[in-house]
């Protein structure tokens, strides 16, 4: 059993994903909790794969015992081993708190088509993080964008245009992402990452490498919604149903974030005279990115549109860190990318449980939420302090360590924009803060809020405090471990 | 000039590759974008078939029997891998499209017209 960890981990959301399908048949109310319970299989078996990876270094898995570099590797080392257990814990959480909402916001022949696609999305999610393979990479990400853009078709009117658009977008990511391995194969005959690692050392520069690196990075980033490529994101987002933004918006661009990390410094590294170019262009790209969307957020007047942009001025982030191209930079990036994970489900299932209680998405209707539901101010209040960076909250420390990196590159355009666009979102959470606390209620009919969204919230905002407070242990025990087996730093 | 026509396999891809994506930014119609899309997928599916193939190149299945006496040579066997992979993103490309159908049909359900100029008039407008 113990053997199988890797493969059970991914294979049980797809497995449950077709039973949670036929179950819907027999029992409406049943999905829901098979999806509960594949997730929290996910997240069980993760974890002991992390903790056995962090005793006992990186573990490799043959599927169908074929060897390596012929066969499908799944290779689970300290980064995607956090990664993962960090995704399937925060797919748990919100799916913990949604079981009214779906019932509430989707017809009953529907719930068990959406819930069977949330396991899909979720298998597709866990199977990019431990793939050794650049090919079967590809695969998993396109299971987890085609239940992507057949969720957010499901929203109200006009999300099937948004998800249209999504799609054709996504494929352009994905075919660009195709491309580029087909460059890699061509230049050294493997897909297998770590094969792929060995062959590259004793390959002299060529064009070919260089579009094919390019292609990859684009590829990604449309994916991760990265400055000039996002232009699909907050349509998808904000027309998706409540649940399916709840669950996407922390986890499918941070993904896609992740493999980013993997491709840059897991297969190419800083030493390779390309990437410098890159990671230059990857710095500019994020800091226009940083300014534009934390200016954006600001001018919203609905409040899901609003946190969309910020999510994305937080990738931006994520890109800097990477751009920096530094020891703390990455470290800053990698320990970004956790905390981010954890700070946007908190503020998406905030505002799910919002949406619940209010059935309204402008921020006027903000106004007076401390008094009328303390919980959801709560999470709203956690949330946005940690992504402004304040103190004992998560989101402090990984931006210390951002910042930290761009002085240590000297990188100070990078700095500038880290400290700016930070100030930008402060305006934002502080106008909602002081919407939320200072203001007046409105006399609203207010619906109640389920125990199952209370118990989630108070997780979520308890978990911000501790990932702040286990911040260095994070970076001792699974972040160096991981740094110190890459080449060039 | 020899050197640049050697691979002229190559070029086609690049320009259907450019066609499609042409074809995804500036056409107003989405039906006419999907087709796009289409043409950019298979665009690289026979790229990848390309890199498999050798002239003169045999299947790559070994008889039975008698394989004691055969000498095996790489060249003469065209190589399977990226054609077997192919075979996943041929699938995954009829799946794009299934959804693209589908998510068509209900946007004309919706909103009565697949012309993109349209359908933002009339989300404009509600």
């Amino acid at each position: 059993m113990n053997e199988q960890l890797p493969a059970l981990v991914v294979i049980i959301p797809l497995l449950f994903s077709f039973l949670i399908y036929v179950m819907g048949f027999i029992e409406r109310r049943m999905p829901y909790f098979l999806l509960l319970l594949s997730s929290a299989l996910s997240t069980l078996f993760s974890w002991k794969l992390l903790i056995k990876v962090i005793k006992e270094g990186p573990l490799s898995y043959h599927i169908g015992g074929w060897e390596p570099p012929w066969g499908i590797e799944y290779r689970v080392d300290h980064l995607n081993g956090i990664v993962a257990f960090v995704v399937s814990l925060v797919a748990f959480l919100v799916i913990l708190s949604f079981k009214e909402r779906i019932e509430r916001e989707v017809e009953p022949p529907r719930w068990s088509q959406l819930c069977a696609l949330f396991s899909l999305q979720l298998c597709g999610l866990l199977g990019m993080t431990y793939t050794g393979d650049v090919f079967n990479l590809y695969v998993l990400l396109e299971i987890a964008s085609f239940s992507a853009y057949s969720m957010v078709a499901i929203g109200k009117r006009g999300a099937e245009f948004s998800a249209f658009r999504y799609l054709i977008f996504g494929t352009i990511g994905a075919c660009c992402y195709l491309l580029g391995v087909g460059h890699l194969y061509i230049l050294t005959g493997s897909l297998n990452m770590a094969d792929i690692v060995t062959l590259l050392k004793n390959l002299p520069d060529s064009s070919a490498l260089r579009v094919g690196l390019c292609l990859l990075v684009i590829g990604i980033g449309i994916k991760m919604a990265f400055f000039p490529l996002h232009i699909w994101l907050p349509d998808a987002y904000s027309h998706a149903p409540s649940t399916v933004s709840a669950f996407l918006a922390p986890l499918s661009t941070k993904v896609a974030g992740y493999v980013l990390l993997r491709i840059l410094f897991g297969i190419f590294n800083p030493s390779f005279p390309s990437e410098k170019v890159l990671l230059e262009a990857l710095g500019w790209m994020s800091l226009a990115g940083a300014f534009f969307f934390s200016f954006m957020a600001i001018i919203q007047r609905e409040l899901r549109r609003a946190f969309c942009y910020l999510l994305l001025s937080e990738i931006s982030l994520l890109g800097m860190g990477v751009a920096s191209g530094t020891l703390e930079g990455l470290r800053g990036a990698i320990l970004h990318l956790i905390n981010d994970i954890f700070m946007i489900g908190c503020l998406f299932t905030s505002l799910c449980a919002f949406i619940h209680q209010f059935e309204k998405e402008d921020l006027r209707y903000l106004e007076g939420l401390g008094i009328l539901s303390p919980w959801v101010s709560l999470g709203f209040l956690m949330g946005g302090l940690s992504v402004i960076g304040i103190p004992p909250l998560c989101g402090f420390f990984s931006k210390w360590y951002l910042i930290l990196g761009t002085i240590e590159g000297e990188k100070w355009h990078l700095l500038i924009g880290i400290l700016v666009s930070s100030l930008i979102n402060a305006i934002l959470i502080f106008k909602v803060v002081e919407k939320i606390y200072l203001k007046h209620p409105h006399s609203v009919s207010l619906k109640n809020l389920p125990f199952a969204f209370l118990v989630s919230l108070l997780i979520f905002s308890v978990s911000l405090l501790v990932l702040g407070a286990l911040a260095s242990t994070i970076v001792k025990k699974v972040i160096d471990p991981w740094i110190l087996t890459l080449g060039g730093f | 000039m020899y050197e640049l026509l050697k691979h002229y396999n190559y070029w086609l891809y690049a320009l259907l590759l450019a066609l499609g994506l042409y074809g995804m930014m500036s056409k107003r119609n989405l039906m006419k974008k999907l087709i796009a899309m289409s043409i950019f997928q298979w665009a690289i599916i026979y790229y990848f078939i390309s890199i498999g193939a050798k002239r003169g190149g045999n299947i790559p299945i070994f008889p039975e029997h008698g394989i004691e006496n055969l000498t095996i040579r790489a060249q003469n066997y065209v190589n399977p891998l990226p054609h077997v992979l192919m075979l996943t993103a041929i699938v995954v490309a009829v799946a794009t499209t299934g959804i693209a159908l589908a998510l068509l049909i209900k946007i004309w359900q919706n909103w009565n017209t697949l012309e993109e100029d349209e359908i933002l008039e009339k989300m404009r407008n509600e």
